[in-house]
């Protein structure tokens, strides 16, 4: 209860002093946290020629360590590497589902499941690039462009996204996704598909269990489900059936989660400095934070800036390997490989 | 008023079975025998850079080849023109009996947009219908494009959610579709098309493509439909139209008479008819697009309407059905099944 205080009277004075409404970027308030030094390796990707990336907005590692590159160029298309960055082919060149890229993930079984919320599908990938699983359905074209319709969303089923954002698993291969810009809501599936369970709804909402743009999600070894609240300002943290544990309000926005691998998990949070980089958001965000599961806040690295190691808004991360996290970038058509110093945890 | 009295009376001439089950219709026969089945892996191989996008129509040829119209392109609306000008989205592949990926078919064909159905004639001839063109395209074995009914809109405006879309269901005579569904052939070559989604109607043309006539409109009356979602003709030239939203199949002589409906297969999306002294009807009861706990499995029936059996149920895995929208049966315990929710093609072998 005290904390909640804190925390309220914290959000008052920041909301007096910040000039923007809601969507302004939000300043952590957290303190004293010590810097982790890192280094961005220089040219990590390696693209062939007349090849380029555009808005890197996802990027993922399979067991190998070859990294998934779902982006947004003239095609939303998919790129793998190696784990030297060395180009190894596109999956999925044309796929009737690649619109508008939004996350890229790879599951235990090193399938790739591609998350678009441009067609409002999620699709798994065997290694080979042959579709193994689709999530949502592309909306028929004959029916033609979904427009938003006026008023209050339309309520949420089942099985039927509005822009999904993230997909994860739990150890067992339950499915979660993150659904979405239209949706408000964290749904789980069963491994082949079926639903099970949601949490939030088509309304957007800010009392535990409820969401207002849920941007990203990652599933612990426990089976807790971290989700990025973006639009609230904050994490939330639900158990295995989505019932709300406790969240995080203390780091700024809540654009992008991941849980690095395992025995020993920690968490990487970003307080992605904001699309479109309104004045002073460069002075108060775009720092990653490393935490223990317990939320314990352990450090903190990267700001903003056009130029590498710079940030332009962090979208998405990959962390399988807590000390190089890998990070896809909206505004500057990147990925970066970054080296952390190990931190002691606990 | 008058014609409602009127098609009563219809009714009442056409036989009062037919209208016990068309305005009481049964739920789909949970109760029907399971029929053992399995599906096959990697039933067909596709080739580098391709995937297969919603499975309009998959269908067989007399040497076994098989024809699947899919979805998988990106419909495509071009900027900076007088008028809104709409092309691409859906492609049609062959492969061979053993499954080999042979060629594509009708490559940048103007009437290839949003794939509804193909299939094949007992020429050999490929026939492509397509629910956003409008049209049935006749391609004879070669590829060659042979004969065309309907046309594409000249320019396409871009109907936004929950707009009225085309087609009022009239049932208008015409020779223009508005998202037909499907087509059949009877043994004199007759063409009968299912018209479809937008209008809710068979059209039935001559050998040569010439328009004959039509019957039916949207309702639930005899003879109306909620939507004609697929079709079959059988040898004596009767006609099997699938209305799935009236969770029906019904069967006309081959001049649109209503004889008798069957109401026992739930959401009929799509059908096959097995050819031979014995045919047997397999019907899609397919699950909706946005649920696959509900529906799903295919029946086997013969043609006075009693079930054999039913197989299958919706899912993603294999031996689930993903919203079937197309069944090849030329032989009859081998089916070609094609699916819009999971993208693909399956074969199956009923024991």
């Amino acid at each position: 209860m005290k904390r909640i205080l804190t925390a309220s009277l914290a959000l008052t004075i920041i909301m007096a002093i910040a000039p923007a409404p809601g969507l302004a970027q939000r300043k952590a308030t957290i303190q004293n946290v010590p810097e982790i030094q890192f280094t961005s390796v220089p040219n990590f990707l390696k693209l062939p020629p007349g090849e380029h990336l555009g808005e890197s907005v996802a990027v993922a590692t399979n067991s190998k360590g070859h990294v998934f590159v779902y982006h947004r160029s003239a095609s939303t298309r998919l790129f793998e590497f190696d784990q030297t960055g060395k180009f190894v082919k596109e999956i999925g060149a044309g796929f009737v589902n690649f619109e508008f890229a939004h996350s890229v993930r790879v599951d235990k079984n090193d399938n790739i499941w591609a998350v678009d919320e441009g067609t409002n599908t999620i699709t798994e990938f065997s290694p080979e690039g042959k579709v193994l699983m689709v999530l949502g359905r592309r909306p028929l074209a004959v029916l033609g462009i979904l427009a938003a319709p006026p008023g209050p969303n339309l309520p949420a089923q089942k099985y039927v996204f509005c822009r999904p954002t993230d997909v994860a698993w739990d150890p067992q291969g339950n499915i979660f996704v993150s659904d979405g810009y239209c949706n408000n809501r964290v749904v789980k599936y069963d491994k082949d598909g079926r639903f099970l369970a949601q949490a939030g709804s088509e309304k957007p909402g800010s009392a535990p269990g409820e969401f207002n743009l849920p941007h990203s999600l990652q599933v612990d070894l426990q089976g807790n489900v971290w989700v990025a609240d973006r639009s609230n300002n904050r994490y939330q943290v639900l158990d295995n059936n989505l019932k709300p544990l406790r969240e995080i309000s203390n780091l700024g926005t809540g654009w992008t989660v991941c849980v690095s691998g395992g025995p020993h998990q920690y968490v990487f949070m970003s307080n992605s400095n904001p699309n479109g980089n309104t004045p002073g958001s460069w002075d108060i965000t775009g720092e990653i934070y490393k935490a223990e599961l317990d939320g314990t806040v352990l450090g903190r690295f990267g700001h903003p800036g056009k130029l590498a190691p710079g940030f332009q808004v962090v979208h998405m991360m990959d962390c399988r390997n807590p000390n190089e996290v890998i990070t896809g970038e909206i505004e500057s058509w990147r990925v970066q490989k970054l080296v952390l110093q190990p931190v002691k945890g606990k | 008023m008058k014609r409602t009295l009127l098609s009563l009376i219809a009714i009442s001439v056409a036989g009062t079975i037919a209208i016990a089950l068309a305005q009481s219709p049964a739920p789909a026969q949970s109760q029907a025998p399971e029929i053992q089945f399995d599906s096959v892996p990697n039933a067909l191989q596709l080739p580098p850079g391709v995937l297969f996008g919603e499975v309009g129509g998959v269908a067989t040829n007399s040497k076994g080849d098989i024809f699947v119209y899919t979805r998988n392109g990106h419909p495509t609306v071009s900027f900076g023109t007088a008028r809104p000008f709409s092309h691409g989205g859906s492609r049609l592949y062959q492969f061979d009996r053993t499954g080999k990926f042979v060629q594509e078919v009708g490559k940048d064909t103007y009437g290839f947009q949003v794939a509804a159905q193909v299939r094949i004639d007992p020429a050999d001839n490929i026939w492509v219908v397509d629910q956003f063109t409008n049209m049935v395209m006749k391609f004879d074995p070669q590829g060659n494009e042979a004969m065309l009914l309907g046309r594409k809109a000249e320019s396409e405006n871009i109907p936004a959610r929950g707009g009225p879309g085309r087609g009022d269901g009239s049932g208008q005579q015409t020779d223009l579709f508005s998202r037909p569904t499907d087509v059949a052939w009877d043994a004199a070559g007759n063409i009968f098309v299912a018209d479809g989604e937008g209008n809710a109607r068979v059209a039935k043309f001559d050998k040569d493509g010439k328009f004959v006539k039509s019957w039916g409109k949207k309702g639930t009356a005899p003879g109306e439909f909620a939507s004609v979602l697929s079709i079959a003709v059988d040898a004596t030239g009767n006609v099997y139209a699938a209305d799935g939203g009236n969770k029906r199949v019904q069967v006309f002589d081959n001049n649109g008479t209503f004889k008798t409906a069957f109401s026992n297969v739930g959401n009929a999306q799509a059908m096959c008819l097995t050819k031979g002294p014995n045919p047997v009807l397999y019907v899609s009861n397919s699950n909706p697009t946005d649920d696959i706990d509900t529906a799903g499995e295919i029946y086997k029936m013969r043609l006075d309407g009693t079930i054999i059996g039913k197989f299958g149920r919706a899912g993603k895995l294999m031996k689930e059905f993903g919203t079937v929208n197309a069944i090849d049966c030329r032989t009859e315990n081998t089916l070609y099944v094609g699916e819009l929710g999971n993208l693909r093609v399956q074969k199956l072998v009923l024991h």
